[in-house]
């Protein structure tokens, strides 16, 4: 029995070792610290950090909680990051109240912290890469308006409302419903927490409340494809605006499923993030907010390269 | 002479227990030692005093939260609420310190009482409706992740007017005594809920029927005891325990996140089954639940420090759970 003990331990242990990556001596290393990790918007952010990476030779993790409800296990990850002895840190906070006291400790260190997406609310970033939600969200709204014919009943399905992203595209696009579009009314705003399927489920439920509904905007992946599929399953035609992009999202929109989508930049966040962290090193001065930008992709442009470059899958 | 057989088989079971129970301490305490030796020969910023105290800290929340489990596992039951009961209590703290403005010690109060108040909800319903543990609990996790969200009004909840808050998981006690040893205030309360409870379970009554509930819950029953009453008891202290876990996430994060919680439950539960308590109930320790609580703690941060790619330290951190609970079940073999 201890033998087979001894062994499972072995083999524990052993499988352990393997996963160990040799440590380079000597070089420049960047821990990013996002919100996410699972969802292709994170892995496309990575991308782009990863290219930055290898353009500019330095070493990069990326790193982030499994839902973006998770502020302790964030701040587990930047302890941990900042326990490696890192030359810079890119970091994305949950909530950035609760990270103060580690980015503190990464300032009097002199680390130079880059903010990226929704940033941290502090000075202590010397510069954040990310894109204006407000604006962006704004834009589906003209969008929206334009294909209904500025007039009628829509509605919103968010990922959660507690999250800066998801206030700020349901801001703005409530608010500049409010400003511009006085014959459009807005009739419900909901809460999936972009899961596929509860945004369906909650999808179906707004259609069959209101028939007369006009559209819906997706404030993120999971939400626009789950209003896509609640269309889909009611056999509803309505105009759908979507966020970010996804195979499914992109396949949605060159079956005419979809009107639209905003996307984000998330390549460019990245790169961008790792960018300024080098340039941080080198002493350059930086801006105090990086746009990383954002557009509106149909049928008519998806293909067009400068769109298909920020798309991913 | 049957008494004498009594006597003698009851001190047999007895030892044998002890000593299964001191095995079991020795084989988590040692997986514990080993994984540490193993990071830190792999990487030299592992056993540095910051990332060691960097762990201490991330197993503060889980760790309380698993002593909570470790009373209701024991009874034979188990608690899907702990996570979001935590963050429904730390949302009490910041309703009365933050839009009350009440003194601190009145949030701390309220914030264990509201869990207390929510783990006799869930006991009553497990012992006087006779709804299973498993579904009470469920429906619990779920109202009270609502409820938090509603009182809340789905935002955060700041405590910067309550400028003492943070001290109670991120200053120092032990620090200011001993300057060399800067223990989070957050850890310190672990401690003492892990010491409290280990006594609670082993030296008074409420420990015992703890004990025999999980073991045999109808011979208690018809020796007399009232066992709906423990077990509603059982779940209020648990419920307890869990606010004060609430108190130590609000205080480190500086505010109360309505969102979180969810999934918190089966970090805790696995701490508590690393640890060798039976999910069937009527066996299990303190000790050994805090030393899950560390091993899942220092596998994680240890896997962060050696830059394992995300989704290969999920895959190992679930090989390590199972591996802990066979090598467990091979040593109850043998």
């Amino acid at each position: 029995m201890l033998s087979k003990r001894t062994l499972i331990g072995a083999i524990g242990i052993g499988a352990l070792m393997g996963f160990v990556s040799p440590v380079m001596a000597q070089e420049t290393y960047i821990p990013l610290i996002s919100k996410g990790f699972q969802h292709q918007f994170w892995q496309a952010v990575k991308a782009g950090a990863e290219q930055a990476a290898k353009d500019y030779n330095v070493r990069i993790t990326f790193e982030g909680p499994d839902s973006e409800t998770m502020v302790d296990k964030q701040i587990d990850m930047l302890s941990a990051a900042l326990a490696k002895n890192p030359k810079a840190l890119g970091f994305a906070a949950l909530d950035s109240q609760a990270a103060i006291p580690l980015l503190r400790k990464a300032q009097a260190a002199k680390i130079p912290v880059i903010a990226f997406d929704s940033g941290v609310d502090s000075d202590i970033p010397v510069t954040t890469a990310s894109t204006n939600n407000l604006a962006a969200a704004a834009l589906a709204a003209d969008k929206m308006a334009e294909l209904i014919g500025g007039e009628g009943d829509i509605a919103l399905v968010v990922h959660d409302q507690t999250s800066r992203t998801g206030i700020d595209r349901r801001d703005g696009f409530v608010n500049r419903v409010k400003e511009k579009y006085p014959k459009i009314n807005i009739v419900s705003i909901q809460y999936g927490s972009g899961d596929h399927l509860k945004s369906t489920e909650i999808t179906k439920s707004i259609l069959q409340a209101n028939p007369r509904l006009k559209g819906i905007f997706g404030a993120n992946e999971g939400s626009a494809i789950g209003v896509v599929n609640g269309a889909k399953e009611l056999n509803r035609k309505i105009v759908i605006v979507g966020y970010d992009s996804g195979k499914q999202q992109k396949q949605a929109i060159q079956d005419g499923l979809m009107a639209g989508a905003i996307t984000q930049n998330p390549v460019g966040i990245g790169y961008k993030t790792v960018e300024a962290a080098v340039k941080a090193l080198k002493g350059d001065k930086l801006d105090k907010v990086i746009d990383t930008g954002f557009f509106y992709y149909d049928k008519s442009n998806i293909t067009d390269p400068k769109i298909a470059a920020v798309l991913y899958d | 002479m049957t008494t004498i057989v009594d006597k003698e088989s009851r001190s047999v079971i007895s030892s044998a227990v002890l000593s299964q129970g001191t095995w079991q301490k020795i084989l988590a305490f040692a997986s514990l030692i080993a994984l540490m030796v193993v990071f830190s020969v792999a990487s030299e910023n592992f056993l540095q005093p910051d990332n060691l105290i960097g762990i201490l800290q991330a197993t503060a929340v889980n760790g309380v939260l698993a002593v909570a489990a470790t009373f209701v596992i024991i009874t034979g039951g188990i608690d899907l609420s702990v996570g979001t009961l935590m963050t429904f209590c730390a949302v009490i703290a910041g309703v009365f310190l933050t839009y009350w403005g009440m003194p601190m010690p009145v949030g701390i109060l309220a914030a264990i009482v509201a869990g207390a108040l929510c783990g006799s909800v869930s006991g009553t319903l497990i012992a006087k409706m006779k709804i299973p543990p498993f579904i009470a609990t469920l429906g619990m996790m779920m109202l009270l992740k609502g409820l938090a969200l509603v009182i809340s009004g789905t935002r955060p909840i700041y405590f910067n007017d309550t400028p003492n808050f943070p001290m109670i998981s991120q200053d120092s006690l032990i620090g200011a005594v001993l300057p060399f040893l800067p223990i989070p205030n957050g850890v310190l309360i672990l401690f003492i809920v892990a010491i409290v409870s280990s006594l609670v379970l082993t030296r008074t009554a409420f420990g015992r029927y703890t004990f025999a509930l999980g073991s045999n819950e109808e011979a208690v029953r018809l020796s007399g005891v009232n066992t709906d009453f423990w077990k509603i008891m059982v779940y209020t202290v648990s419920g307890g325990i869990c606010g004060i876990a609430g108190l130590i996430i609000a205080s480190r994060l500086n505010s109360a996140q309505p969102a979180l919680g969810q999934g918190y439950e089966l970090d805790a539960i696995a701490a508590v089954v690393i640890g060798g308590t039976s999910l069937s109930g009527g066996r299990g320790t303190i000790l050994g639940t805090i030393i899950g609580a560390l091993i899942i703690s220092v596998l994680t941060n240890g896997l962060r420090i050696l830059s394992v790619a995300q989704e290969w330290q999920t895959v190992v951190t679930g090989i390590i759970i199972i591996l802990a609970v066979y090598a467990d079940i091979l040593r109850r073999r043998t």
